[in-house]
């Protein structure tokens, strides 16, 4: 059947001379094969299929969606600041309307770093689509956006940088945290107290196959775009729900990527995580850019691929039934939820243990909200990392009413500097970032 | 002592050229029915009994394959190919002759499926049924492992049978190009081939026996003999002819943009540090991307005998010619008029020049001089806005390391070079531009001095894989064992040698392979955590340039 063709950017960024360390997975080759077969299959030698160089994001960039602790000039290496460039760039081809929508196939990917950043996690220092997100409001003044994380990791990351924020819906369909690392992402996360059901999170039993996540698509995610209404959709596309993945235990296959991106159809993809780099990475972005580019993908198909061999039992099918009916449910509630939660408090707090994996660093923090209708709600976060660092930061929402501003403004000023080592003052609103 | 002879679509160009000085030029009309009477016609006027014992050499640029394509004067061609899964066949452009084989590598050139001799028997007998003597074999990733395509080579081969094979033709990765420059190939290979016995028997008239060459499209020169397996390489030939005739007559060293102003038409070439670039893929012939190694060129529509007229107020240049300047008779206003009332070139009626222009002066309610004026700074604005365009494509162009992206190449053009008849326009382009001109002497037969004093050019690409302990050529068609401690060094110094080898096979002398490493990559391949081996890839080419003033030519 002949599909409707759309023009489709492509920003494709290998580095190939960037590792984490020469046999992590995140590696010179991670792409390599990747390219070969975008090349080989003549993709860029389709006139609605457009390739470009990615920018460069910039520290200020960064700042509006993270506390790099001390600065983001210590966190990030050129190859941050590329893939995070690279995904601005995506947005700004598909915002300007030079193409309906882009894939930014770069590397390294960012959706485990959270909002205070003391290091890296999950192989991310930055949160790629975050920073993104940010360029996006305050350079094309969009205010709904959603982000449907369907790498095989929670996306906490990106989770904990819009938890209390209502206009940006996350969405993370991942590998059941209690079977694999961050070991979070789990159907109560839902949201900060003046952003219920802003964060929704379906985890998936192990050995899921296409029928489980196209289910749950169909039947969660879909529906809640629906209700939700966002100017723009963003994938986190993460490729390490392929059957053939080393470090996970799904079995999605590329057909089945490329059938969710046609029906997602995302305005902008960004790559996240995926580490069989031979096996499953060249098929699953053939898949996805034909998706995207309504080019037939139906003969797209990996050597080895045997749906018989990878159709998840009736079981898994029986547990994801059910995991979306909870979804569902928790989701239609989502407007009754807030007296329930907050009670009569003016602010809530909640206190996190956050480990970084790839830098070996702990970090103990305080969240303190204030309750508000009118905004997202004033955020303020006391941190402290076993590398003997200790900082505030004064969080302004991006639509921030004038009681969280008047608070925010006030408790900055007030704070006493002698205990930390920096105070850090991020106003999503008026793009102002300050530190003392 | 060389003879050079470029066949353009409207002229012959002949020029005989010693130690890189010009002695005799020539320019004879193009005899399209009989090109050989043209060679000759030239040839004669320059060549005689006197100095034909100097002669070393004979370089040709010819327009014989370009035009056999876009006139569909081809043969019949039969396509096999070995696609396996991935893009889906009705996506590719595919001529109706083209069957589908069982049997495919992947990127790493690891046999996927096996071919079928049956299947393949049975696609050999409706190959003989339609009498079709042509035959393109083509796999996915063949340049990744030309195993598959040289096998079903061997179980179609047939006496009455001409086979092209898509790995030879070029190293580079591209399924669908792959197939229409295999295609392309078979489809021109008769005609071409008459084309070399007719030059065969020019230069037996003649009475010389020594090597003849032939312009290939990245303005490299190959041996006429050598380039029966490979006329698709020859496309092009003509615009190639132009941009090394730039090199030839304007010493360039440094970045510069040149500007062929043609009638209909002006070609944009580039240069980086002298060297012209080369198309990133290849060449597109006739809507057909191919894997071509050819020179960048952009034809836009702008040329001395575009139509002008007004639209809206607006002054519209081309992109039609209907005809000449209407100093020559022609039927509308010209660049070329305007050039003429401005008085910057003398040709022509002027009166006539003059009264088109008046045409023009009316409908902009201004006076003849200011409507003139405004055409060539027009026509200026327009071809510096192409530059402009190509060289932020060009500048944009995706790079995929670190170090490229932050250090890679800026192209910042020094001079504007300008050959053609309506070259007198080009000082108002450089002042648009920003930067100086200049207009090469002999630019009238830059196209055949390009011609005959290009060296010979070729590229190899080696991919050297430790954990399959495999080395594959595909140009050359070659896989060979190589140590699992194989490193990217010793596949360098093994490319560098069998580009030589190629590159004397061509033709080339000794004092011309100045050979450069285009790409050098090498990947550790881990597997479970464990390395496993290096993916090595390796480019080596000879560049596009002169041959080297070293030895008396």
């Amino acid at each position: 059947m002949p599909k409707k063709l759309k023009k489709t950017g492509l920003i494709f960024f290998p580095a190939f001379d960037w590792a984490i360390s020469a046999n992590h997975p995140e590696r010179e080759e991670r792409l390599l094969y990747t390219q070969d077969q975008v090349m080989e299959e003549g993709l860029l030698d389709f006139p609605n299929i457009l390739e470009y160089k990615p920018g460069i994001a910039t520290y200020e960039d960064i700042n509006r969606c993270h506390i790099c602790v001390p600065n983001p000039q210590n966190l990030t290496t050129n190859s941050h600041l590329i893939s995070a460039g690279g995904a601005i760039t995506a947005a700004q081809k598909v915002l300007t309307g030079e193409v309906d929508n882009a894939f930014a196939l770069v590397r390294p990917p960012g959706h485990h770093s959270m909002l205070v950043a003391h290091g890296a996690r999950g192989f991310c220092n930055i949160n790629i689509e975050a920073v993104m997100i940010e360029y996006i409001r305050h350079k094309f003044g969009i205010r709904r956006i959603a982000v449907v994380d369907t790498d095989c990791h929670h996306g906490d990351g990106t989770q904990d940088i819009y938890w209390n924020d209502p206009d940006v819906l996350c969405i993370s369909m991942h590998q059941d945290g209690r079977t694999l690392y961050p070991g979070t992402g789990f159907i109560d996360d839902f949201g900060g107290p003046n952003a219920l059901g802003a964060t929704i999170n379906i985890p998936l039993p192990p050995r899921t196959s296409d029928e489980g996540f196209l289910f749950a698509l169909d039947n969660a995610i879909l529906p809640i775009l629906d209700d939700f209404k966002p100017e723009i959709i963003i994938n986190s596309a993460g490729q390490d729900n392929h059957y053939s993945d080393p470090i996970t235990n799904m079995n999605f296959s590329a057909q089945g990527y490329a059938l969710l991106n046609e029906k997602l159809a995302p305005h902008i993809a960004v790559l996240e995580g995926g580490y069989s780099i031979e096996k499953a990475l060249p098929y699953v972005n053939v898949g996805i850019i034909l998706a995207m580019a309504g080019l037939d993908y139906s003969q797209v198909r990996e050597p080895d691929y045997d749906a018989d061999r990878i159709r998840q039992s009736p079981e898994v099918t029986r547990l994801i039934e059910n995991e979306v009916k909870n979804v569902m449910s928790l989701w239609n509630k989502r407007k009754n939820l807030k007296k329930q939660i907050t009670g009569s408090a003016t602010y809530i707090r909640r206190e996190k243990n956050i480990y970084y994996d790839t830098d070996d660093i702990t970090e103990r923090q305080i969240e303190t909200v204030r309750v508000c209708d009118d905004c997202g709600g004033l955020v303020m976060i006391e941190s402290s990392a076993d590398t003997g660092k200790k900082i505030y930061a004064v969080i302004l929402p991006n639509t921030c009413c004038p009681e969280c501003r008047k608070n925010g403004e006030t408790f900055f000023g007030r704070i006493n500097g002698s205990q930390y080592n920096h105070i850090y003052f991020q106003d999503r609103q008026k793009d102002v970032f300050i530190v003392k | 002592m060389i003879l050079g002879i470029d066949v353009g679509g409207t002229h012959t160009d002949a020029v005989l050229v010693k130690n890189f000085q010009l002695l005799k030029k020539v320019k004879v009309l193009t005899n399209q029915a009989n090109i050989m009477t043209s060679l000759l016609e030239a040839t004669n006027l320059l060549v005689s009994d006197d100095n034909i014992n100097h002669l070393k050499r004979i370089v040709l640029s010819t327009t014989i394959s370009t035009n056999a394509i876009v006139q569909n004067k081809t043969n019949r061609v039969a396509m096999v190919l070995l696609s396996g899964p991935g893009l889906s066949p009705t996506t590719l452009n595919l001529d109706e002759d083209t069957y589908f084989a069982k049997g495919y590598v992947n990127h790493r050139g690891i046999p996927v499926d096996g071919l079928s001799k049956r299947q393949m028997a049975h696609i050999s007998h409706e190959i003989s049924e339609k009498q079709i003597n042509q035959i393109g074999i083509v796999g996915k990733f063949s340049s990744r492992n030309p195993q598959q395509e040289l096998d079903t080579a061997e179980m179609l081969q047939a006496d009455s049978r001409n086979i092209s094979l898509g790995h030879t033709l070029s190293g580079q990765l591209g399924f669908p190009r792959r197939i229409a420059t295999t295609y392309l190939n078979a489809a021109i290979h008769d005609i071409y081939q008459g084309f070399v016995q007719d030059v065969q028997k020019f230069v037996a008239k003649i009475g010389a026996n020594i090597p003849v060459y032939i312009l290939k499209a990245d303005g490299g020169t190959i041996l006429l003999d050598q380039s029966l397996t490979c006329p698709v390489q020859t496309i092009h030939s003509g615009p190639a002819a132009g941009i090394m005739g730039v090199l030839a007559t304007a010493s360039i060293k440094e970045d510069a943009v040149a500007l062929d102003i043609g009638g209909t038409t002006t070609d944009i070439s580039v240069f980086a540090d002298g060297v012209p670039l080369l198309e990133p893929s290849g060449v597109t012939i006739n809507g057909r991307k191919t894997l071509i190694r050819g020179l960048y060129t952009k034809s836009i529509g702008v040329g001395g005998d575009s139509v002008v007229k007004i639209e809206k107020g607006d002054i519209i240049i081309g992109p039609q010619r209907e005809g000449p300047a209407a100093a020559l008779d022609g039927p509308f206003p010209t660049p070329t008029d305007a050039m003429i009332v401005e008085g910057i070139v003398d040709f022509g009626n002027p009166s006539k020049a003059r009264d088109a222009i008046a045409g023009i002066a009316g409908l902009l309610n201004t006076d003849v001089q200011a409507a003139a004026h405004a055409i060539v700074e027009k026509m200026a604005a327009m071809i510096a806005d192409n530059v402009r365009e190509i060289l932020t494509e060009i500048n944009n162009k995706p790079v995929y390391t670190i170090h490229e992206l932050l250090e890679g190449k800026i192209i910042q053009p020094k001079i504007l070079c300008v050959a053609g008849g309506p070259a007198a326009v080009a000082p108002v382009i450089a002042r648009n531009l920003g930067y100086p001109y200049s207009i090469p002497e002999h630019s009238e037969v830059a196209n055949a001095l390009g011609v005959a004093l290009s060296r010979t050019t070729a590229e190899i690409t080696i991919l050297a894989d430790t954990e399959k302990e495999e080395l594959i050529i595909s140009e050359e068609g070659c896989i060979q064992s190589i140590p699992r401690k194989f490193s990217l060094a010793d596949t360098v110094e093994i490319a560098k040698n069998k580009l030589r080898e190629k590159a004397i096979l061509m033709g080339a002398r000794p004092e011309d392979i100045i050979m450069e490493v285009t790409e050098s990559q090498s990947f550790n391949m881990i597997r479970d955590f464990y390395t496993t081996g290096k993916n090595i890839r390796v480019k080596v080419q000879i560049k596009p340039g002169l041959i080297s003033a070293s030895t008396e030519r």
